[in-house]
């Protein structure tokens, strides 16, 4: 039950790439801030929800081939660091590409897609992956 | 208020390694004990106790690691506040700081830290899932992120924009399995050649089987003292010139540099600061190398080299008997990493060499030693600044 709360907590940010926004300064975070790193008591109470676009480009990335249990299945798969137009990096697999063709500074964009396999609760995960554009 | 000098007045490991018949507690009493009759002092002087350990909580099913360590050291009996400092793979680092604080305040006089970390109880990639808890398990390791996945991240980029060689990383680890074939503890005793680092199994490209510390189980204990506790003793021993610490974001990609350590960045520079001393008086250096990558990148975030110039360094300057010589213990990648115990086993190298006791591995007239332990991804460093007179 622990683990289903955990990621059912965390799921609207992850199916839909629920952001928010510093009111003060207008930095963008993903995933969400109670208060803003730059602007601390200044931010608090204007820290505004926002919804991402999931488009932007690649940062760096690596195949990873040495893997946990959960992932086991998709391995070797690529991860990236991937750079949002609204300015967050975030970290996310890139799918139905070949290896090769993955280069930094490519476009990528946001899919809804199955995580990891079956996690010690049984139950399977959702959340963003990013395909070449 | 803050006048003590503090001191390591002894110190003692296990070897360290796949250790099947080794439990945690086991672990952690041999390297205490060790330590606490290599200071030539006796139990019942111990005033405070730190455990340091990051994941015997998942690994070994095993919290209250203070208390275990004071338990089976046979010091329950004196009622001494024992308590565990986690700070991840920085633990070590991160508890010593603690008792050096502890004792410099006043406070203590005689302190022990015992760092320990079984990791092997686990079977197969089951290990890998429990490391990534030292990345963010929702942000990071959710995705399918892992401690080398992010470290090849970092060395992909850090490659590409300064056009540096993948023999430059794979040099980091040649350098720590020369250093590690000396120390009779380390994990591995091989020397491995340019060609074998290069090709070795893909763990996260860019990075190999021989670009990864291994998984490794160990215990490394040190006593600190007061200064008016030597005198009173007539004991000596190494002296701690500084002790800092700093902090990043958890995740790698909420920092403005993806090979920039902003927390080794700070805390060295505050550790040179206080210690009143300069790079070029370092006689030699302990990196957190987890991965190899790292180990170029602290180089210059400690501020040895220029961003993106560490590569100059390996060829030559890094070795036993070069201009700055790193990890003549073996390192992260081949004395081994038991996580919590890691940064303490810096501080008992550092001991070694700076009492001309480190054998085949001596670093010759050894004066000065900088220690750098690191957690995840660098979300904290600690740094300290060991020797003099
Ligand atoms: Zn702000």
């Amino acid at each position: 039950m622990g683990e289903l709360s955990r990621i059912w907590r965390e799921s609207e940010h992850r199916y839909r790439l629920m952001g928010n926004r510093c009111g003060n300064c207008n930095r963008v975070f993903f995933p969400i801030r109670a208060v803003c790193p730059h602007c601390h008591r200044e931010s608090i109470g204007k820290m505004k929800p926002m919804e991402l676009s999931g488009r932007g480009e690649i940062v760096s990335f690596t195949i990873v081939h040495d893997t946990p249990p959960s992932f086991v299945r998709q391995r070797p798969y690529a991860l990236a660091l991937i750079k949002l137009d609204e300015g967050p990096v975030l970290t996310g697999q890139i799918v139905d590409a070949e290896n090769d063709s993955i280069e930094m500074g490519k476009r990528v964009r946001s899919v809804f897609r199955k995580i990891g396999e079956d996690g010690k609760s049984g139950i399977i995960q959702y959340g963003y992956k990013f395909v070449l554009e | 208020m803050l006048s003590e000098n503090v001191f390591v007045i002894g110190a003692g490991e296990t070897k360290y390694g796949e250790l099947w018949e080794k439990s945690l507690r086991d672990l952690a009493v041999e390297a205490g004990l060790k330590a606490i009759e290599n200071a030539g002092i006796y139990s019942r002087d111990v005033q405070i106790l730190y455990g340091s350990n990051s994941l015997a909580g998942i690994i070994n099913g095993q919290e209250n690691i203070g208390s275990l360590i004071a338990d089976f050291s046979g010091i329950a009996s004196g009622n001494i506040p024992a308590v565990r400092i986690e700070a991840s793979s920085a633990s070590g680092g991160a508890a010593v700081r603690e008792a050096y604080l502890a004792i410099k305040s006043g406070e203590y006089d005689v302190a022990v830290v015992g760092g320990v970390e079984k990791m092997t109880d686990i079977f197969g990639n089951e290990v890998l899932d429990m490391m990534s808890s030292l990345l963010d398990r929702e942000w990071e390791a959710f995705f399918g992120a892992t401690p080398a996945a992010l470290a090849a991240i970092s060395a992909r980029k850090y490659m590409k924009d300064f056009n540096v060689k993948k023999e430059a990383l794979a040099m980091m680890s040649v350098n720590d399995h020369a250093n590690a074939s000396l120390n009779p503890n380390s994990h591995f005793k091989n020397k491995i050649t340019l060609d074998q680092a290069l090709n070795a199994t893909s763990v996260a490209e860019p990075l190999n089987l021989m670009d990864c510390s291994p998984v490794t189980d160990g215990a490394s204990a040190i006593v600190l003292a007061s200064e008016s506790y030597l005198k009173k003793n007539k004991l000596n021993g190494m002296r701690i010139l500084a002790s800092a610490i700093s902090q990043d974001y958890l995740a790698l990609h909420s920092r403005d540099s993806i090979y920039t350590l902003d927390s080794t960045r700070i805390a060295a520079d505050e550790a040179f600061k206080r210690s009143g001393l300069k790079r070029e008086d370092m006689s030699f250096v302990e990196l957190h190398d987890s991965y190899s990558i790292y180990g170029l990148m602290e180089l210059e975030d400690l501020g040895f080299a220029k961003k993106g110039e560490a590569d100059k360094l390996v060829e030559e300057d890094i070795k036993l008997g070069g201009r700055l010589p790193v990890n003549p213990s073996g390192g992260l990648k081949a004395k081994g990493n038991p996580l919590g115990a890691t940064g303490v086993g810096q501080f008992v190298e550092a001991f070694l060499q700076l009492k001309g006791k480190a054998d085949k591995r001596q670093v010759k007239d050894a004066r000065y030693g900088l220690l750098q332990n690191m957690a995840g991804t660098g979300s904290t460093s600690v740094v300290h600044i060991v020797g003099g007179d």
